[in-house]
């Protein structure tokens, strides 16, 4: 790649000099919005993290304290657990989820694009309104849950009332919204060319090692896809939670960008904030990096030179 | 000779549906059961936005309420002052739509139309920007507008969507990708500079996607929550989902009716998605797949 670039430049003629100056000016708003909105904001997120900054005062600046407090911050420590579990959990989950409704959706029916409306119709629903639908249907007392639960003689449950309990039921809305990864996975599927699985029949394949030997595969670069979306998602789960327990019982749902939100515009702890930004921002890269590193490995690349 | 053909298909025709049956059979009472659980959540809250107080509060439920309460849709947006907070929302949806299809199609067509080095590499960087983590610009950005003096105003919400996203960017790049490069070609020969080219030709041409990202802006915006709630603090400057929140944290010691309002309320701000959605289904889904898919 780098040896076409360097061959290139030796031929620089004025016409692609004009090119050069001319894509540069198409692209320039999002040139200056990247420096502005996101080259900047990192660096001085990075800068922030070394401070002791409480936006009245100038910040000071006071080295790795930050990182080290950190360390002896039981909520920190409570959030950073939370947000793990919730990760582990509901990333696979709400693959396993999808996958099986798109493979349901895939098959010959009827009526196919409004059953997959319905499924993603819970990605639209603004977060506020879906929080409080929820918060409805989780009442302990009145909420359809535990009524349609009870009429099979389970319950009644403390859905988000209870510590350990909380956790779960934010699991649950978690995986009512995974339309998004469905509608991929869809498309990945009915993306499978019909002449591989005509091959496999011939082969005398039957329909579990058709799914495993040609469905998955073909479906990997769409399970990659939808993981890495899980962990940016997951990881920085904020909007539903704060509006369903903010972070409450007993900090069972203090989830990472809950309790960063609280130092950064309760406290004011925008030193604290920022250096727990970049913790998180690690995790999250990490997981991101790993999933692409590990990729080579499991991700099947095939479906062109069909 | 012909007739036994036909005969001979019918028959293979009716037992391969009996075959199938009870696989059909199986299919359907799965989706349909699936339909019900993902579709509870919003038909309970629209059970609900047309109950009496009482009947919403009784045990066991009713799921067709009786009787059937219209008024609670004017009590609950009344209540709070709707109007107002619809009209907040169009003044930064507005200009947010606009800077989506004006300024990111301009970016995008000089990441696509137009040949120069590096051009790739300054695409890929744009792409890579997708996967930074809110949470550490959030801050700095927070600061920044503070500085400014914007916090309070809607010109933290307005201003980045400006210049250009990335998202908006991608996808209509591969959708400008698609158009035959002659079609540019022949412009070019005419004497077209390229913003005309953009102008008269890319864009006309672009309007289905064009309409997608437009789209995907509304509903973006309107369904925000936590930008507006870093900013705004003003409640005369609340967007809908602000004013939702408040409603929905304001009812100690209300009545039970005041509850069916406010499910009044969350139901006729979730409509306009939901129309939308049913009205461009198709593109819709086809831009959503394309991200995956190419990404």
């Amino acid at each position: 790649m780098t040896t076409v670039i360097q061959k290139k430049r030796i031929s620089w003629t004025p016409r692609r000099r004009k090119n050069l100056v001319k894509g540069l000016l198409f692209i320039s708003p999002w040139l200056i919005g990247l420096l502005v909105f996101t080259i900047y904001p990192i660096g001085a997120s990075l800068y922030y993290s070394f401070t002791q900054y409480d936006v009245v005062r100038p910040p000071i600046f006071i080295g790795i304290e930050n990182y080290v407090d950190m360390l002896h911050d039981d909520v920190f420590v409570k959030s950073l657990y939370n947000t793990l579990y919730f990760a582990f959990l509901g990333i696979p989950g709400q693959l396993a989820i999808a996958f099986t409704l798109a493979v349901l959706l895939n098959q010959k029916m009827k009526l196919r694009s409004l059953f997959r409306a319905l499924f993603y119709i819970p990605v639209l629903v603004p977060v506020v309104a879906s929080a409080f639908i929820w918060h409805w249907l989780f009442n302990v007392r009145v909420g359809l849950l535990n009524y349609l639960l009870g009429l099979v003689g389970l319950g009644p449950y403390p859905w988000i009332a209870d510590p350990t309990w909380a956790k779960p039921s934010l699991l649950m809305v978690h995986f009512w919204v995974c339309g998004g990864a469905v509608v991929i996975f869809l498309a990945a599927l009915q993306d499978v060319p019909t002449s591989l699985y005509d091959a496999a029949k011939i082969d005398g394949a039957n329909s579990w090692s058709q799914f495993w030997f040609v469905t998955l595969p073909l479906c990997t670069p769409a399970i990659l896809f939808n993981s890495i979306m899980g962990v940016i998602e997951t990881f920085q789960i904020f909007s539903i939670v704060w509006i369903l327990t903010r972070g409450g019982p007993n900090n069972s749902t203090e989830f990472y960008v809950v309790y960063l939100y609280r130092n950064a515009f309760a406290y004011f702890k925008m030193g604290y904030a920022s250096a727990l930004a970049w913790i998180l921002s690690l995790i999250i890269l990490g997981c991101v990096f790993l999933l692409y590193r590990t990729s080579a490995r499991w991700v099947f690349y095939g479906g062109e030179q069909y | 000779m012909a007739i036994t053909y036909q005969q001979d298909e019918k028959k293979r025709y009716t037992r391969r549906f009996f075959r199938q049956l009870p696989g059909r059979t199986a299919l359907y009472t799965i989706m349909i059961l699936l339909s019900l659980v993902f579709g509870l959540p919003l038909i309970w809250m629209i059970s609900t936005s047309l109950k009496t107080g009482p009947e919403a509060f009784r045990v066991p439920p009713d799921f067709i309420p009786n009787p059937i309460v219209w008024m609670n849709y004017v009590n609950g947006l009344t209540y709070l002052p709707f109007i107002r907070y619809i009209f907040n929302t169009l003044v930064i949806a507005i200009p947010r739509i606009l800077g989506a299809v004006a300024v990111s199609a301009l970016v995008a067509y000089g990441f696509s139309r137009i040949e120069w080095d590096g051009r790739d590499t300054l695409f890929f960087i744009c792409v890579a920007t997708m996967v930074i983590p809110f949470a550490v610009t959030m801050i700095p950005l927070y600061l920044m507008f503070h500085h400014f003096g914007w916090v309070g105003t809607y010109l933290p919400l307005i201003v980045p969507s400006l210049f250009a996203e990335p998202y908006f960017i991608f996808l209509l790049r591969q959708f400008f990708m698609g158009i035959p490069q002659e079609l540019s070609d022949a412009a070019r020969v005419d004497g077209s500079s390229e913003f005309m080219i953009f102008w008269k030709i890319i864009l006309p041409l672009s309007k289905p996607v064009l309409a997608v990202v437009a789209l995907f802006q509304f509903m973006w915006t309107w369904g925000d929550y936590m930008g507006p709630l870093i900013y705004l603090n003003d409640p005369n400057k609340f967007t809908v989902t602000l004013g939702l929140y408040l409603f929905g944290n304001s009812w100690r010691g209300a009545t039970l009716d005041r509850y069916t309002w406010f499910m009044a309320a969350i139901t006729t701000m979730t409509l306009p998605v939901l129309i939308v959605f049913f009205l461009v289904q198709r593109t819709f889904i086809e831009g959503i797949s394309l991200t995956g898919l190419k990404g």
